[in-house]
């Protein structure tokens, strides 16, 4: 149970790393962090005690395997990550373009 | 951008064939073991990728690769997606299997899942080398 | 063979051909995404008539049977929705033609425009929760990029600021899986309906509810998580703002919240009061908040985005009361404002290509220079602010209805009394750029392709206006059933998996 909420603090340091930070790369980080934690709880998850990793081999074991699932959640999630990051970074790369900094306090033209 | 030195495209030289080798046995092997189309296709792309870092390139090299691996990305993602279909119209279910098992813990077995397995290689291969260059090299590629 | 797996795999496969098109001919890409946008509708007017015969379709990827495997469970509701949003894309994407034709690098506007398409449709035809959240992402990544289209300045950081809110989103419903899936080891929509039948609602479950409707309220841009929208809605190409506001945050916000609130958690009034009077709340604060800040907008599109945040309220609202009328009203109200929204957007597309400006203040005097977009503008408003022969009085009509029969009198008044807002924000409109005299009076007509969109929605609305009754007993009335029948969606879901496999 413990090691569950440390991947919620490590949802809420990336949270944090979000609403806090002004860099846009660093906010990106924060994405990152909190994607890592809700991958290493999915991971944490499927755990089992003494479980091996559930591959079919032709070595025949007694063991039980881990649960499935969550690892192949945890790729789709990751696939998914990889994707809203790096359109994330593009859309950063280019605001810099635009506005020479990467300071969110000067990144401000909309209002209202 | 410019390349690296010597060494570094000497050494490129020597291993870029064994990575895109493990590449295509991480791809071919997925339905056997850990691994499997994206896992390759990562591996894949860091061949190219390696390659642009070692040895750099052009702004017309650039425009030209991104052509090919978007043109690549988009094979990648029919040949997936064909492939579902053709279990919907060979066998009237979306996604089911329509060529012979195999036996098991061999090579050629499992049905489709192989060949999705090389669908998603060539797509994550080409996306991802896509990503880098539209990164690395975005004031050229968003040009056009 | 079934047409289930063909509503989001046409769509995909689309989005994948049109960059080997585009290198190939620029007019070819657009010919083929109307053609693609229209066989869409027409296989969504088809699928509605398959839902009246049996009330759920239950589709098996790779013949997996449901716990196991993922379904696509397609009931009244989904069809409603997939009908809605195959009309908004088409209408969209026959409007684009012109709209785009100054951007570089048209395809890829196509392709993200099929992108989204198909990660809206998944979602709305989806019975698996991981699967709908893959879907939800599809369809907001490529929702970020188009927001970003034009990549001017305020564009990109619309953009950044839509996805950072809508990411935090995202995650949160990630983690939410995560949580429930510890608990009831299933991800099947279905499956977990049964268990939280099994246990009752306990604490669990109310937190796991909980992070739901924060992701689901970001998605939907309800008032407290709504700053990301008046930005990013404004900053798309005008066909992407129509889909935004008309469909985009309904399937990813609303048709989400409805369909686990009601089906999955299997809550009602009477079992759940508070929840269902917290989603009055915001719905409540929606309309109040959003209504305030429209009216001191100085910019076309901008006025029209908060607009959008408002009339969601209204939708909110009618989920919350939580009777048969509430509900049919919610639901007719997302058809409503799918096609009067959208209809705004689009005139405000056609207005600015034409003026080039989207200043509240410089636009005086197009009302007599570019007519069918004024009297397409007159339409949908009063569509929006709810005139009787238009389909937005019936929407808002039911909606009143519900709360009177809840006894909820107090609101009924309030939600009349608030749709004053509405006339007077979307008057502002109309007395500024299409009633008033002035120098844009000499401009151009609105081109070809574009009055041909806008009119098509002028049209529908008209239709579903006037045939209100047919569309109560045909569409909104069994997709109304389709939500009020609780736990029965996993029975039903199950059941048919009994017969089929």
């Amino acid at each position: 149970m413990t090691i569950f909420v440390f991947c919620i603090a490590l949802f809420l340091i990336g949270l944090y790393a979000i609403v806090t930070k002004r860099n846009l790369i660093k906010i990106v980080i924060g994405f990152a962090l909190i994607e890592y934690s809700v991958n290493l709880l999915f991971a944490l998850i499927g755990f089992r005690r003494g479980a091996l990793a559930p591959i079919i081999t032709k070595v025949h074991t007694t063991h039980n395997f881990v649960d499935p699932i969550p690892q192949a959640l945890v790729l789709t999630a990751i696939v998914i990550a990889l994707g809203t990051t790096a359109v994330m970074l593009a859309i950063a790369l280019r605001i810099y373009e635009r506005y020479k900094t990467f300071d969110i306090s000067k990144i401000k033209r909309l209002k209202g | 951008m410019k390349g690296m030195s010597l060494i570094v495209k000497t050494i490129t030289n020597i291993v870029i064939g064994f990575i895109f080798l493990y590449g295509l046995y991480i791809i071919l092997h997925g339905h056997l073991t850990p691994g499997g189309g994206f896992a390759g296709g990562v591996i894949i792309a860091g061949v190219f990728v390696l390659k642009y870092l070692a040895y750099g390139s052009s702004k017309a090299g650039e425009k030209k690769s991104s052509i090919i691996s978007s043109v690549f990305e988009s094979v990648g993602a029919l040949l997936f997606v064909g492939i579902a279909l053709l279990g919907l119209l060979l066998t009237g279910v979306f996604f089911l299997n329509f060529i012979p098992r195999g036996t098991p813990l061999h090579l050629l077995s499992a049905g489709i899942i192989p060949l999705c397995n090389i669908a998603i290689g060539i797509k994550v291969g080409a996306g991802l080398f896509s990503i880098f260059l539209a990164l690395a090299a975005f004031k050229y590629i968003m040009e056009d | 063979m079934s047409i289930i797996p063909l509503y989001f795999t046409i769509p995909l496969i689309t989005a994948f051909i049109i960059p080997l098109l585009g290198k190939i001919s620029k007019s070819l890409v657009w010919i083929v995404t109307t053609i693609v946008s229209f066989a869409l509708f027409i296989l969504a007017l088809y699928g509605v008539t398959l839902t009246q015969e049996t009330s759920m379709i239950v589709y098996k990827m790779g013949n997996w049977p449901p716990p196991l495997g993922i379904v696509m469970a397609f009931d009244s509701f989904s069809a409603l929705m997939v009908l809605v949003i195959s009309i908004i894309v088409f209408t969209g994407c026959f409007f684009s033609l012109r709209y785009i034709a100054h951007y570089t690098g048209q395809w890829k506007f196509y392709t993200l425009y099929m992108l989204i398409t198909a990660g809206m449709m998944g979602i709305a035809i989806t019975g698996d929760l991981f699967n709908m959240f893959v879907f939800l992402e599809i369809a907001a990544i490529s929702s970020y990029c188009l927001v970003a289209f034009g990549v001017d300045a305020e564009e990109l950081e619309a953009s950044f600021k839509y996805m950072v809110m809508g990411e935090i989103g995202g995650l949160t419903f990630l983690l939410a899986i995560a949580l429930l899936y510890a608990r009831t080891s299933t991800l099947n929509l279905a499956d977990i309906s049964n268990t939280i039948q099994g246990n009752g609602m306990n604490s669990f479950f109310w937190m796991i509810l909980g992070m739901l409707l924060f992701a689901f309220s970001i998605k939907a841009a309800l008032v407290p998580f709504h700053t990301w929208l008046p930005d990013a809605h404004p900053a798309a190409p005008a066909p992407v703002s129509s889909l935004l506001s008309g469909i985009f945050i309904k399937v990813l916000g609303i048709y989400t919240t409805a369909r686990i609130v009601y089906n999955i958690f299997g809550l009602t009034r009477a079992n759940a009061p508070t929840f269902f009077n917290l989603l009055i709340g915001l719905g409540l604060l929606s309309i109040a908040w959003a209504g305030l800040t429209a009216l001191k907008q100085k910019d076309y599109k901008r006025l029209l985005g908060y607009s959008t945040v408002s009339q969601i309220g209204y939708i909110m609202i009618g989920f919350g009361i939580g009777n048969y009328y509430g509900v049919a009203g919610a639901v007719f109200y997302i058809l409503a404002h799918a096609l009067g929204k959208g209809l705004l957007f689009l005139t405000s597309g056609a207005v600015v290509h034409r003026a080039g400006t989207r200043e509240l203040d410089k636009l005086a005097g197009l009302g007599e220079s570019m007519s069918t977009t004024a009297w397409s503008f007159r339409f949908g408003a009063l569509s929006l602010i709810g005139l009787p022969p238009l389909v937005g009085f019936f929407a808002k009509l039911f909606i009143v209805l519900g709360a009177i029969k809840a006894g909820l009198l107090w609101l009924a008044i309030i939600a009349i009394g608030l749709s004053v807002l509405t006339l007077a924000y979307l008057l502002k409109i109309e007395n500024n750029v299409f009633m008033k005299k002035g120098k844009m009076a000499g401009l151009k007509k609105a081109p070809f392709t574009m009055r041909i969109a806008m009119v098509f929605l002028v049209i529908v609305m008209l239709l579903t206006g006037l045939g209100f009754q047919t569309l109560m007993n045909f569409i909104v009335g069994p997709a109304a059933h389709a939500l009020l029948r609780g736990f029965e969606y996993a029975q039903l879901v199950f059941g048919s998996f009994a017969l089929n496999f």
